[in-house]
């Protein structure tokens, strides 16, 4: 991290959601980012305007179930603050289960997350899962799913949005299958990946483990965790 | 053959991702605890018989979480009625009720303490006792199960649950709760043996304020009761409600739960005071919770920013009934928008007053506190003419809601809502259709200073409650209700900024019966619940079908209980309960009220001798003695601007 001079007021946050805070929804997470915010007394900086709101961005949506090691939010603090400062006070304030990582100062005119995102990487712990099953998947050249989509329903081949896919060692991840599913040009929901699959499976777990952008045709994590940093004590086992 | 506490989160968890809203389950809140349990320490589990959503925030179930756990013999955890997905998932895979803080199954508590605040939710409270697998009848409970006993405002009445229930806590639980710990605690000591029930109910009926149904005998002659008797000469023949006499003693919840999930009222609320003598003769709340004991306004103050800082809420409530008679109200009020502009604080703090008067003076305490989004503001006139007001005893003159009304559209606001009550005793064609009156001449008023007004007029079918003027009066039927509502449809036809919504009056019926019932509505209760009538307070689950049914089979009927005007020598149901008020005061109430007579606030005038005050040795605590200013509402006193009439006649005080 290039250590600016000055401290920034706009700010890229990543942090974990794990655990039985999973059960929250994206809305839930935005709520509780307010709250832990003003608990960690760092002012946000609110929009103009007759219902004024607290200038967070969230990037893409997690499922309500469904946990992950890298989400990301954008803050835009009314006080500058240091990136570490940030991530050292909020953390007294998340709920259990949820952790800020790492932060970094926010360029002026940089892409909003849900504009940089093109793909993110997942776990999938799938009981009864045939390996075979992932070759036959990623040997097929067309995998049409009929989604419904504003009352329409629309036929698709999802196969493109399926860009790797492999089966995990055991004791290596979260699961026994690890997937990296595009978030562009149209975005491959987790469940939609496994119905693909085989629709008779049924996730037991699932979590977020990357979210990549593209810079310079290269995939690069929107912020990768620092090799020191340690993964929360619950982060490994199932929290409970 | 019980779960053990780590087998049911793990039973649990993999059926969540199934189920709606599955964060009502995972505990987790800011301010949550998760207590050591032991064999020496009485455990209770504060459930809410409504869903997660309303239950929470419930302030009543909070302090006493806290207090309980404070206590060095006691722990305290909560639960909340599984929605009906949840329920389903329960029920098949056989994993008992929990609790949400360490998903303890409920069965392992010792108590199961239910928060009773509203009538429909008291099948939810059967089907909670049954999902924690404890029998539904106190009788067939045995010793090694938990003690199931209920607080708030609706055990006044306790005795349609009479068969249900093995106490019962009147009025405020702040100390009860520690009593009836200190009585458990002997009998968890004693090894809970064969036959020692019994004699554990027995200790707590000699508890201040604890009621235990099983003590009490009741005789019958024919459909009336000709006397409810303590069952042994130890056990009081009337049970006095509780009252703490200084709120300032109980400055809680010290840390009310954030929730991490959408919930009803989500923000910090700051309890300002107590009771209420404004003596509308409708209102339950304000007769059983005098007399008034203000929280002195430094408290008041250090908790609301005691409680911004650590919860992180935007918003406080200050809590009570009619707030805007606190004597504090506007520092109070100043001083938490004023910390909200302070550049060292967090960014804007709203404040909302859920209880408004009507009058100008509240406009602008709402003034000061609503800058931004002046939207909405809530006035509850309560009925459409004076007449119709002075026998309800809501003693707010038309001025003083155009008063009210017209300077809230003048400072901005475009949106007002009216609550409004109908079937009221005496009310007439006239008195039903002022209400439209009322709400047209306030949209009048709003066209002179907004093109877009909107009034709202919300109108509920109103419900006689026990410990009010009003317990002796005939409830209005459905066919009535609907023919008034159908009524006030026809006048609001046409008016486009005129918008009128009403409380379902079947709903209304079932209210009634379940509020001035007896005992013998236990069979009713149960036999709605078996047929799957839970959450009756989702319309979508509301089901008169089933109480209609259940009472022709329990050889009941409906006119007697709910529509049938009482009378004076009759022996009321909860008779042997007392709320501090002499029955002759309220009988004395209730001849005034038919006389069209008015009675002003005692916290301003000499004493009625209700006995809320003189019973249990305790006075009024208010930091001013002299009125609120800005309206007439009952307080006594001639608004000077204007000279017509006197509109407020003193009641007799015999």
């Amino acid at each position: 991290m290039s250590a600016p001079s000055t401290p920034p007021t706009k700010l890229r946050v990543r942090f974990s959601k794990q655990g039985k805070i999973r059960f929250t929804s994206h809305r839930d997470v935005a709520r509780i980012w307010e709250r832990a915010l003003r608990r960690a007394g760092i002012p946000v900086a609110y929009t103009e305007g007759f219902s004024p709101r607290p200038k967070l961005s969230f990037g893409l949506a997690l499922s309500t179930g469904h946990e992950s090691l890298g989400e990301y939010l954008d803050v835009n603090a009314r006080d500058a603050i240091g990136p570490d400062e940030l991530v050292d006070r909020v953390n007294l304030a998340l709920p259990y289960g949820m952790e800020a990582q790492v932060a970094e100062p926010l360029e002026a005119g940089a892409d909003s997350l849900q504009q940089a995102v093109t793909s993110c990487t997942w776990h999938f712990e799938l009981p009864g899962l045939a390996p075979a099953v992932v070759a036959r998947t990623l040997a097929t050249d067309e995998i049409v799913l009929t989604r419904e989509r504003k009352g329409h329903a629309l036929t698709e081949d999802i196969r493109p949005c399926i860009l790797a896919l492999r089966v995990l060692p055991p004791g290596t991840g979260f699961g026994n299958v690890e997937a990296e599913l595009a978030t562009q040009p149209r975005s491959l929901r987790p469940a939609e990946l496994v119905s693909a699959l085989d629709p008779a499976l049924q996730a037991d777990r699932v979590v977020r483990i990357h979210q990549w952008t593209l810079v310079g045709g290269a995939r690069q994590e929107v912020i990768p965790l620092p090799p020191v940093a340690t993964l929360a004590p619950h982060a490994q086992a199932r929290a409970s | 053959m019980r779960q053990a506490t780590q087998d049911i989160w793990s039973a649990l968890e993999p059926h969540l991702a199934s189920v709606e809203k599955p964060a009502r389950y995972i505990g987790l809140e800011l301010g949550a605890q998760r207590p050591t349990h032991a064999p020496h320490l009485v455990s209770w589990l504060l459930t809410y018989p409504d869903t997660y959503e309303i239950g929470l925030p419930n302030q009543g179930l909070q302090i006493l979480y806290e207090i309980l756990n404070e206590r060095d013999d006691a722990v305290a955890e909560r639960s909340y009625a599984p929605w009906t997905d949840l329920e389903a998932v329960l029920r098949r895979e056989r994993i008992p009720l929990f609790s949400v803080d360490t998903h303890r199954a409920a069965a392992e508590f010792d108590v199961l303490a239910f928060n009773l605040s509203a009538e429909l939710t008291y099948t939810n409270l059967l089907n909670c006792v049954d999902l924690a697998g404890v029998p539904v009848r106190a009788a067939d409970r045995r010793p090694e199960h938990p003690l199931v006993g209920a607080g708030g405002h609706c055990t006044y009445n306790p005795e349609p649950l009479a068969d249900f229930l093995d106490f019962v806590v009147l009025g405020d639980g702040e100390e009860a709760v520690g009593d009836i710990t200190a009585v458990l605690a002997e009998w968890k000591a004693s090894g809970r043996t064969e036959g020692s029930r019994e004699a554990v109910l027995r200790e707590l009926s000699h508890i201040e304020g604890v009621y235990v149904p099983s003590m009490y005998e009741v005789d019958y002659d024919g459909p009336a009761i000709r006397e409810v008797r303590p069952r042994y000469p130890d056990v009081p023949e009337r049970v006095e409600k509780r009252t703490i006499a200084d709120l300032a003693a109980w400055p809680y919840p010290r840390n009310q739960l954030v929730p991490l999930t959408e919930v009803v009222h989500d923000r910090l609320n700051v309890e300002v005071f107590r009771g209420c003598t404004r003596g509308c003769r409708f209102c339950q709340a304000g007769m059983i919770t005098r007399p008034v004991r203000e929280r002195p306004a430094d408290q008041v103050r250090t908790m609301v920013s005691d409680g911004l800082r650590r919860t992180g809420y935007d918003e406080v409530a200050l809590t009570s009934l009619s707030t805007a008679d606190f004597s504090g109200i506007e520092g109070v009020v100043r001083d938490i928008v004023d910390a909200g502009d302070d550049p060292t604080s967090c960014g804007n703090v709203s404040v909302s007053l859920p209880s408004l008067r009507v009058d100008a003076f509240t406009v602008g305490i709402a003034a000061q506190i609503q800058k931004a989004r002046r939207t909405g503001l809530t006035f509850a006139p309560e009925a459409g003419t004076w007449r119709m007001r002075q026998i309800i005893n809501k003693l707010i003159r038309e001025e003083d809601l155009y008063g009210a009304v017209e300077s809230a559209f003048s400072q901005g606001w475009r949106r007002v809502k009216l609550y409004f009550l109908t079937g009221l005793p005496s009310e007439t064609d006239a008195d039903t259709l002022g209400i439209v009156d009322l709400a047209r001449n306030c949209v009048e008023l709003g066209k002179k200073h907004t093109r877009n007004v909107q009034v709202k007029a919300s109108v509920g079918g109103f419900v006689p409650k026990p410990f009010t003027p009003f317990q002796w009066f005939g409830q209005n039927t459905v066919d009535e209700l609907y023919r008034k509502i159908g009524l006030l449809r026809d006048a609001a036809r046409g008016n486009r900024s005129l918008q009128l919504t009403w409380h379902d009056p079947k709903a209304t019926l079932v209210e009634g019966l379940a509020s001035r019932g007896d005992r013998r509505l236990g069979p009713v209760i149960e036999a709605v619940w078996r047929r799957g009538g839970t959450f009756q307070e989702w319309s979508e689950h509301f089901a008169l079908d089933l109480w209609r049914d259940a009472m022709v089979e329990a050889g009941l009927d409906i006119d007697w209980y709910v529509y049938r005007h009482r009378t004076e020598d009759e022996v009321l149901p909860w008779d042997h309960i007392s709320a501090g008020l002499h029955k002759d005061f309220l009988w004395q109430d209730w001849q005034d009220a038919l006389a069209e007579v008015g009675l002003p606030d005692c916290r301003w005038t000499p004493c009625y001798d209700c006995g809320a005050c003189t019973g249990y040795g305790i006075e009024h605590v208010v930091a001013s003695a002299v009125p609120p200013a800005g309206g007439s509402q009952g307080t006594g006193q001639d608004l000077s601007v204007r000279s017509s009439g006197v509109p407020v006649m003193l009641g007799s005080k015999s």
